[in-house]
């Protein structure tokens, strides 16, 4: 078992190396160096201070070289300082990293909440009324365009029924936590109905799956009742294919972040990579975006923690994936 | 016992079956009418435009944020254009992106699915490891990079760099370029059964080259679970090029497209909220109908799958 997630571990570490260098060369392709910003901002800049700027920032220098000494700074600690935020990259993504924790904590909670057990009870009675309204609401959610949606929650409880906040982030301290909270409502609400649509699917097909299996006639032969055979036997089961493919949605769920951060003002990572890419602040975007790929991979190895403590029949079979 | 029709005892050609097990599929068959509804609708924009007597591009500042009327059957936008004529303008860039980039894709993920799948071995373990990897990462942020990028920088020509449809292309090339990885997998799954099958053994007997076995034995194969991946993924490319163009990144203004009709909307949703409504229902509606429209087809050209199906095993 230790040796699956040690090469787990392994592969997502050379996947982030990987990572890094590409985004660095595509933060490279950009519009504009830091020395054409500086143009911009002082006329005075002749071409020849122009060359000297980029020899003395070494930026004359070839993709690897610059890439391998801001690699040795950033394993040192040092990440560079943000343009915009004119910080350090790090005091400016740790708040942000927070913000977003809390919205995908709470959105992923939220939509396993309902999906699982919508799953469930449409698996339950395969093509039933039930199964087919489930379905067909699935369908629905994985079809709705999350920006759009979002733009019609505001529109409804913002702007025709006044009740909510059409985005932003409540004042620490002011208002107590209803007034903090409401922020959070339209948020959370349009990262949810994103993933429900899909999970939901994931749970159903699984448990389909897992309520012909042989062992589940078995386990009904002998009399126990049916809340036990679907809670007791098939879930467990079932949730080992659902688990995998979540852990595959956390990019997924990522992006959501990006486009309800984006939309409603709240400050997370999502927004924070957006406006670092806009606003040219390279460090920022290259820090963030690599942030950004540790999370999803860390996603993915708690989950593969998860898949082998559900299915113990993993640590037999070596490293088959 | 009844005498047997004459349909029974001649049988069915495959498509004749397929077309009819897919006409079971009551959603699957609405779709495939409403989205030729929306293509015709698309196609007819200037035909439409020609009728109400307003192209879609003329500003009228006299006749902003209009409600639906005879001469604009949904209104007009912020500076007075038809937002019906440009919902059809749209809809073509944004029909056009899908098909082009889903097909792009499944393109790049056929090659390397049948390449990781009848090689096997090495080859097959680092594309795949390579999938993964794909798979993994954050999507948009990554394609917000892809589509900021600086095209001279690339080495481009300024004509190619500065010329009116870039927006249009790279929106096209750099979705095909994330997208392949969902045929990859599956097409490699298949090409690894297939390659055991007797009569893939039998041309290998023959010395037919590798380059052969996989066109013209493997590959035709392989087209259920291409079209199937590739018409569900055209509903997933319409939602990225309609994010991209959103946040203002994908297709540029002036030319028109659902998701940077949505751009504006945002900001004047306190005072002309309908405007952004028709945009989003457009870009519902559309993939909604690709995501039923894949559904119904896995069922017709894989009825052994639909066993699975019922089973679960397959999604």
């Amino acid at each position: 078992m230790t040796r699956f997630l040690f090469h787990r571990l392994w592969q997502s570490a050379l996947v982030l190396g990987l990572m890094s260098f590409a985004v660095y060369s595509l933060i490279g392709l950009m519009p504009g160096d830091p020395v054409d910003l500086m143009i911009t901002a002082d006329p005075k800049i002749t071409p020849e201070d122009a060359a000297r700027l980029r020899e003395l920032y070494g930026l004359n220098k070839s993709i690897f070289e610059r890439y391998g000494n801001w690699l040795a700074a950033a394993l040192s600690g040092d990440f560079g300082y943000s343009r915009l935020h004119a910080k350090p990259v790090m005091e400016v993504i740790i708040p942000a990293l927070g913000n977003t924790v809390t919205l995908l904590g709470l959105s992923f909670t939220l939509a396993l909440a309902i999906a699982l057990p919508a799953g469930i009870a449409a698996a339950y009675r395969p093509y039933s009324k039930t199964d087919y309204a489930i379905n067909l609401a699935a369908f629905a959610g994985i079809s709705v365009p999350p920006f759009w949606l979002a733009l019609m929650l505001i529109i409804v409880f913002a702007v025709i029924l006044g009740v909510l906040p059409a985005g932003g982030l409540g004042t620490l301290g002011a208002g107590g936590i209803w007034e903090n909270t409401r922020f959070l409502v339209l948020p959370v609400a349009s990262l949810t109905i994103a993933s429900i649509g899909g999970h939901t699917r994931y749970m159903r097909a699984a448990m389909i799956e897992t309520l012909r299996q042989d062992y589940i006639r078995t386990a009904r032969a002998t009399g126990a009742g049916e809340v036990r055979v679907v809670f007791g036997h098939a879930l467990r089961n079932a949730l080992i294919p659902v688990v995998t493919i979540i852990a595959l949605d956390f990019g997924y769920l990522f992006s959501g972040a990006l486009i309800t951060e984006t939309i409603f003002a709240w400050p997370g990572m999502g927004r924070l990579i957006y406006d670092a890419i806009m606003g040219n602040d390279f460090n920022l975007a290259l820090v963030a975006l690599l942030l950004a790929t540790l999370l999803t991979l860390a996603g993915n190895f708690l989950a593969d923690v998860a898949y082998v403590w559900l299915d113990p029949r993993v640590s037999f079979r070596e490293v088959e994936r | 016992m009844t005498a047997l029709s004459t349909r029974q005892i001649q049988g069915e050609s495959m498509w004749a079956l397929t077309w009819r097990r897919f006409l079971k599929h009551r959603l699957a068959v609405i779709s495939l009418g409403v989205l030729a509804v929306l293509a015709v609708a698309a196609l007819a924009a200037p035909l439409t435009a020609a009728l109400l007597g307003s192209d879609g591009e003329t500003v009228d500042l006299f006749n902003r944020f209009q409600g639906p009327s005879l001469g604009h059957p949904l209104g007009t936008d912020a500076i007075g254009r038809d937002t019906l004529i440009r919902l059809l303008y749209g809809g073509r860039i944004s029909l056009f992106v899908g098909l082009t980039a889903a097909v792009a894709a499944a393109v790049i993920g056929t090659l390397i699915g049948i390449l990781a799948g009848y090689f096997g071995g090495r080859l097959d373990a680092l594309l795949m490891r390579f999938t993964d990897g794909v798979i993994a990462l954050p999507l948009l942020p990554l394609l917000i990079v892809l589509a900021a990028l600086d095209l001279n920088k690339l080495g481009l020509p300024d004509a190619v760099a500065a010329s009116e449809n870039i927006s249009l292309y790279r929106i096209v090339v750099i979705v095909a370029l994330v997208g392949w990885t969902t045929v990859a997998r599956l097409v490699r799954g298949s090409a690894l059964s297939l390659r055991e099958r007797d009569f893939v053994r039998a041309a290998e007997a023959q010395g037919a080259s590798a380059w052969r076995i996989m066109g013209v034995h493997i590959l035709p194969n392989l087209a259920s679970p291409i079209i199937v991946a590739t018409t569900l993924s055209v509903g997933n490319v319409i939602l990225l090029e309609s994010v991209l163009s959103f946040l203002g990144l994908g297709i540029q203004p002036p030319i028109p497209s659902w998701g940077n009709l949505l751009t504006n909307a945002q900001e004047l949703i306190w005072d002309a909220p309908a405007l952004a409504f028709y945009p989003g229902v457009m870009i519902f509606v559309t993939v909604i109908a690709f995501n039923f429209l894949g559904d119904g087809l896995q069922d017709a050209l894989d009825p052994r799958a639909t066993d699975r199906r019922i089973a679960g095993m397959s999604n």
